[in-house]
């Protein structure tokens, strides 16, 4: 198989321009003819939907929440880039697209993120017209804040909710097009299985979570914008429904899986408090613009009260080691920064598992009300959690799982290796290499789904025969089947562990063996232990009740049944990427100052993996990354 | 800490549903409310037990979903908190919480804590948007907004669309979500055009799914989350009296050229 990203030819700056006017089009009178399912409604999946259903399509959305305005975008907090330069401070589209390409450690696809950059502009617009209450200056222009990775100010956002606005306007503008009949929305209702015809993406098997009831949808093409895998670490931020189920089981019917490795922790989060957390909690990243991150400098003062430590025994290490960027630094260095200095026992809180993120300063120079104006929620949010008030001492925080860079493999105009099976948000793999910039991944869902997908998809079926499959053909009524058949087994097992507890035990194996850092031998242990812990899955879990019927114990326990597949794969592709980069970090590859070090002439490519049947290794593929505008350095932000 | 839990549990819409009693053993004061129900849960799972079904998700306070009444007030009672973020230290040693489902005729009872919201997306798609395509929009600076404006916008936006207010208002009014997105985009200049529509649309669906009146009592106000503020439905009342005294305009009928 030859993986081809089709990328269009021509300098970087006009690929998008004239793909667009290259590709083919489908007139007005004939997009009625065509079905499209989109699974997941948040930010990609609603823009996707919305636009595509204006354009004339015929849509179907499916999600798993009540209602498509829950989707986990909703959770975002800080906000979203876009090359405008409103703030004169030197943004431009190249500035952006390259900030971003740095940022991932040039492992992302140069062209994928250029366009990116193109439409970021178009977003803020098209948010602003849907009534995204973005913050504001007293004379009625946008105001920006700056992010992580970045040294001019280009982050819009609406407080502390960006991605709760940005999804309600896309929510809402869905809402439309359901009013208007041009899309059918079906809420609880998960997707099980994709289903393929003669090699090409025609519908979905999906099981309606408030019945049970099994059904299939045809369609021309399918859609999949279901988000990330980052529950396979049972900690993080993420939902707790999120899952990784969707992508996976395409993966299995021949979308390959491209960069499962890239994986992201967010360096300011709640830490862990104990043994019964169910999920992890952001602090946004927009408070390091005014927070200053520290522990103490010896160890024998972390167990003082921190205003009892003076400033010249604290440790600013973010500040020392990274003085362009300071307290700025990029998320996969911020957050390893932590852990180092944990690790010398210097760590703060319970556990010794925390560092200082410090706002007294800017609270003495901007007084208390700015600050609260700034990030108020996330200080109340911060004191709901801990009880503590950061108003009057420093937040502790440590990294977690936040986001998930790899996904399904997509080529230029987002299609998957299986022709009709286009993925976007944060369920592909194309625009943050290795590591995702600070309000990129808002920019990125909707510049998926408002401003790409719908022009490259109308040239899919262009370009193609239309063939109608009925939703009672052969290969729908197999993947009903198989759909059956595994919740059976699933049902059948009844033995003595929890599904929580086994999704705890392969989340400690990831944490501890695939998360900040790895390393060959932590990374053969987990290859040994994940597949014991899925033969104990199948052997030893209880399910409790039927599959008739609301059953969330048994939608976990199918979740996590393709957690502990699709973690073998992810510690794989860590195991073989032989070079640190982003957010892979490998111990034997690192410079003598603790610094990533990448290895552009082995791994300057796309790792695709491609599912080759249950007993068989899977088979990897490589993309090569050709850099025709920039060039590949070395990351530094000293 | 040790707790006796009275939850109310349903098997489906037709059967009629009860109380049932529950104890919840050394758990932590740091954890949060659902995740004691997870403790439960996994209990009753490995004892072959069905399972508390309550609904939940982004579990930041944010998305929406989680939906109990604790001790007879939605979201148990702790000022602009959701329950997913309500903490177990606040409550005592030893104490019998009551669990219940929300309860309006409007927001059927699924399965023992899980109701039916759809009646609030059915009044956004009556109306809750701005109608502007993808590819339509001037650009972003084009049209100034006040930061009072914005600010007053995003007070009311911020709306998680959970429903506290209709569960506990004793007409079981959806006055405050609803006005609460009647003023967020009322207020904007990008929302004005289709001011009016909105608003009588919104309203008519309002009434259709059978919420009920407001008497301004204000307990919508008390538990909201997000504590949104009951001067929305007051600008919301107001939108809506204009609307029906400017009344419609004359179209007027037949085909344009071409």
């Amino acid at each position: 198989m030859n993986l081809d990203a089709r990328i269009p030819p021509g300098p970087v700056a006009q690929k998008w321009y004239r793909y667009k006017f290259d590709m083919k089009l489908v007139s007005p009178a004939n997009k009625r003819k065509f079905d499209v399912i989109v699974v997941g409604t948040g930010l990609s999946g609603a823009a996707a939907a919305a636009t595509l259903a204006e354009l004339g399509y015929q849509v179907k959305a499916f999600c798993f929440q009540d209602s498509p305005r829950r989707a986990h975008s909703i959770a975002a907090q800080g906000g979203i880039n876009a090359a405008k330069n409103y703030q004169n401070d030197g943004d431009s589209v190249f500035r952006l697209f390259h900030d971003t390409l740095k940022g991932g450690d040039f492992r992302a696809r140069e062209a994928n993120v250029y366009r990116l950059a193109e439409v970021s502009a178009s977003i803020i617009d098209q948010c602003a017209a849907q009534g995204v209450p973005f913050a504001r200056e007293y004379g009625g222009t946008l105001t920006n804040r700056s992010f992580g990775g970045a040294q001019v100010a280009r982050t819009f956002y609406a407080r502390g909710q960006t991605g709760q606005q940005l999804l309600l306007g896309a929510y809402q503008a869905m809402c439309r097009q359901i009013s208007l009949g041009n899309i059918r929305i079906f809420p609880r209702t998960e997707m099980l299985e994709l289903v393929v015809v003669d090699g090409a993406a025609k519908g979905i098997v999906t099981r309606d979570l408030l019945t049970g009831e099994i059904s299939s949808h045809a369609a021309d093409a399918v859609v999949l914008a279901t988000g990330g895998y980052g529950n396979v670490f049972f900690l993080s931020t993420n939902s707790i429904s999120g899952n990784v189920t969707a992508t996976f089981r395409a993966w299995k019917k021949g979308a390959f899986f491209a960069n499962p490795c890239y994986t992201q922790i967010h360096p300011t989060c709640i830490p862990v408090s104990g043994d019964h957390q169910a999920k992890l909690t952001l602090m946004s990243e927009s408070l390091r613009n005014d927070g200053r991150v520290w522990v103490p400098k010896r160890r024998e003062d972390c167990g003082k009260p921190p205003a009892s430590v003076p400033e010249g025994d604290r440790d600013y290490y973010l500040e020392r080691k990274y003085p362009s960027y300071g307290n700025l630094a990029p998320r996969d260095i911020a957050s390893r920064a932590a852990k180092e200095v944990c690790d010398e026992g210097r760590g703060v809180g319970p556990g010794g598992r925390g560092v200082y993120l410090d706002f007294a300063d800017a609270i003495q120079r901007l007084g208390e009300d700015t600050i609260r104006d700034r990030y108020g929620n996330l200080f109340e949010m911060y004191e709901r959690i801990t009880g503590e008030n950061a108003y009057q001492k420093p937040m502790r925080i440590y990294p977690a799982m936040h986001y998930t860079m790899g996904g399904t493999w997509v080529d230029y105009s987002l299609m998957s290796t299986l022709p009709g099976l286009f993925v976007i948000g944060e369920a592909n793999f194309s625009d943050h290499g290795a590591n995702r910039l600070g309000a990129s991944g808002l920019m990125q869902g909707l510049g998926d789904g408002y401003f790409i997908l719908p022009y490259t998809m109308g040239h899919y079926f262009a370009s193609m025969k239309q063939v109608k499959i009925p939703a009672d053909h052969a290969e729908f009524k197999k993947a009903e089947e198989d759909v059956r058949q595994f919740t059976r087994r699933l049902l059948s097992i009844d033995g003595k562990r929890s599904v929580t507890s086994i999704h705890k035990e392969l989340g400690r194996l990831m944490w501890e063996n695939c998360g900040m850092v790895r390393s060959r031998q932590s990374l053969e242990t987990n290859l040994k232990r994940i597949p014991e812990l899925r033969e104990e899955f199948w052997r030893n879990i209880k399910v409790a009740g039927s599959g008739e019927e609301l059953n969330q114990n048994l939608e976990h326990a199918g979740r996590v049944a393709d957690f502990l597949e699709f973690a073998e794969l992810l510690c794989l592709d860590a195991r073989h990427r032989e070079e640190s980069c982003g957010g892979h970090f490998r111990v034997e590859h690192q410079t003598a100052d603790g610094e990533a070090r990448r290895d552009d002439a082995h791994f300057a490519y796309v790792a695709a993996w491609e599912f080759k049947g249950l007993d068989r290794k899977p088979e990897l593929h490589k993309e090569p990354l050709v850099y025709e505008e920039v060039k590949m350095e070395t990351r530094s932000y000293k | 800490m040790n707790f006796t839990l009275k939850v109310w549990r349903q098997k489906n819409p037709e059967t009629p549903g009860g109380f049932e009693t529950y104890e919840a053993r050394d758990v932590s004061p740091d954890m949060s409310f659902l995740e004691m129900l997870d403790a439960v849960n996994e209990r009753l799972g490995l004892e072959g037990k069905t399972p508390i079904a309550f609904d939940s998700d982004c579990r930041e306070g944010i998305c929406g979903t989680c939906s109990l009444v604790i001790n007879g007030v939605p979201h148990g009672g702790r000022k602009g908190t959701t329950v997913c973020q309500l903490h177990l230290r606040h409550f005592s040693d030893g104490q019998t919480i009551t669990i219940e489902p929300w309860r309006a005729r409007a927001f059927p009872i699924v399965k023992d804590l899980i109701v039916d919201r759809s009646a609030f997306d059915r009044i956004i798609q009556a109306g809750g948007f701005i109608s502007v395509n993808t590819g339509n929009a001037p650009e972003a600076n084009a049209i100034p907004v006040s930061k009072e404006i914005a600010d007053l916008a995003m007070d009311a936006a911020a709306c998680i669309g959970c429903g506290a207010c209709v569960a506990v208002c004793k007409n079981a009014s959806a006055m405050l979500f609803v006005a609460a997105k009647v003023s967020h985009l009322n207020y904007l200049p990008q929302g004005k055009a289709e001011k009016d529509r909105r608003v009588k649309n919104v309203v008519a669906q309002m009434d259709k799914e059978g919420f009920g009146n407001c008497t301004v009592t204000g307990s919508c106000e008390a538990v909201c989350p997000k504590e949104i503020s009951l001067d929305f439905i007051a600008k919301m009342n107001r939108d809506f009296a204009v609307a029906v005294v400017k009344g419609e305009l004359k179209q007027r009928t037949g085909g344009g050229v071409g």
